[in-house]
């Protein structure tokens, strides 16, 4: 899923400047379930704007309200529309798409986001996300036994280690990151498939990847034009 | 002559609340300023909760649950240490100070140190209040003279 965490509560307060409604919108899939963008911490945020212009004595109304997805037009009631029409201005806490799509279809309307979205990731514990994927377009992970050099090497080498690797660890961040590529290699090896590692991985065409500008995916047989 | 403090107290049933109603038994005074809100265990505490206090006039928030190692549900206490910690990181962001909201831990039978935390905690908040009325007073001040 997406990984989001809250910008700095000063720089969402700022959004708030010159608008006397704002309607804080919250996105109920990838960043509720990472704890950045839910009906919850829509409230949280409304709780904290509402303390603090109370304290500047700054006159704003803070609307509530969380949809499904902000990623997909069906999600975008009757309801919805009609809170954002109503409102000066919206503070969206979905991730950059959510943001973005709310924006294309209320192209009339100021939208703030009040997230930084951070990546693809995974709930390695309760409280922790962690890279998995860097959507590359291109998903070569079988040949290293299931884990990704492009998303978790930091040089996203495919003939690794570098020499920056000790003890397991990443010479980037050795308390925080594994070297994947001493992964790799420990899973090839449990997996008896460790000769497979002496093949030299070719160029990766990274066309499929933001190199070759914005993608869209198109199915024929879902459209309906 | 500023107004007297509102305390919101979020209080866990096995602990805190019992040692409140204790303290009532024993005819131990506190403050009146205190709102027991009784919670099945602190672990209950959320972020949301805490904030929804504050910003519904409470000038204090304090989080009363069991000793450590002593929770009914095992770790409901060490939890709302957490989530009062992060708590303290948004309030402080939010232009509130973070002293204003504190957990304490009070076992059922500890009705006397309830009656010494409520009052403890009310004194902290009367007196970040008089400062923070002074400090606003003595800027009003300045700006008054600045303007003349």
């Amino acid at each position: 899923m997406i990984i989001a965490e809250g910008k700095p509560f000063n720089e969402v307060y700022e959004f708030t400047k010159n608008h006397n409604k704002i309607l804080l919108l919250g996105c109920g899939t990838c960043v509720t379930v990472c704890m950045a963008g839910g009906e919850k911490e829509v409230g949280v945020l409304a709780s904290q704007i509402r303390i603090a212009a109370k304290a500047k004595g700054d006159e704003v109304t803070i609307e509530e309200h969380t949809i499904k997805r902000q990623c997909d037009r069906e999600f975008f009631d009757e309801e919805t529309t009609k809170k954002i029409k109503e409102a000066d201005a919206v503070i969206s806490l979905a991730c950059g798409v959510g943001v973005q799509y709310s924006v294309e279809i209320y192209n009339d309307i100021i939208i703030y986001p009040a997230l930084n979205t951070k990546f693809f990731g995974a709930n390695t514990e309760q409280g922790i996300w962690s890279e998995r994927c860097a959507g590359c377009g291109q998903c070569i992970i079988h040949n290293f036994g299931g884990l990704c050099p492009i998303a978790r090497c930091s040089k996203s080498i495919m003939n690794g280690p570098c020499g920056g690797s000790a003890d397991g660890k990443c010479e980037v961040d050795p308390e925080n990151i594994d070297c994947i590529w001493q992964l790799i290699y420990d899973r090839m090896e449990k997996l008896g498939r460790l000769s497979e590692l002496e093949e030299n991985q070719a160029l990766k065409d990274w066309s499929t990847n933001r190199d070759g500008g914005p993608r869209t995916v198109k199915r024929e047989d879902l459209t309906l034009s | 002559m500023s107004k007297e403090p509102i305390i919101v107290a979020f209080c866990c049933h096995y602990c805190a609340f019992t040692a409140a109603d204790l303290a009532g038994t024993m005819r131990k005074q506190y403050p009146t300023n205190c709102r027991i809100v009784r919670l099945p265990c602190t672990g209950k505490v959320d972020v949301n909760m805490l904030l929804k206090a504050f910003e519904f006039d409470a000038d204090g928030v304090m989080v009363a649950g069991c000793e450590e190692g002593g929770c009914h549900f095992i770790q409901g206490n060490i939890r709302a240490i957490k989530r009062v910690v992060y708590a303290k990181t948004l309030l402080a962001e939010t232009g509130v100070n973070p002293d204003r909201l504190v957990m304490y831990h009070i076992a059922a039978s500890q009705g006397p140190l309830f009656a010494q935390r409520a009052t403890e905690f009310t004194e902290i908040i009367k007196k970040i209040n008089h400062e923070e009325l002074t400090r606003e007073k003595n800027s009003d001040d300045n700006s008054r003279r600045q303007a003349v």
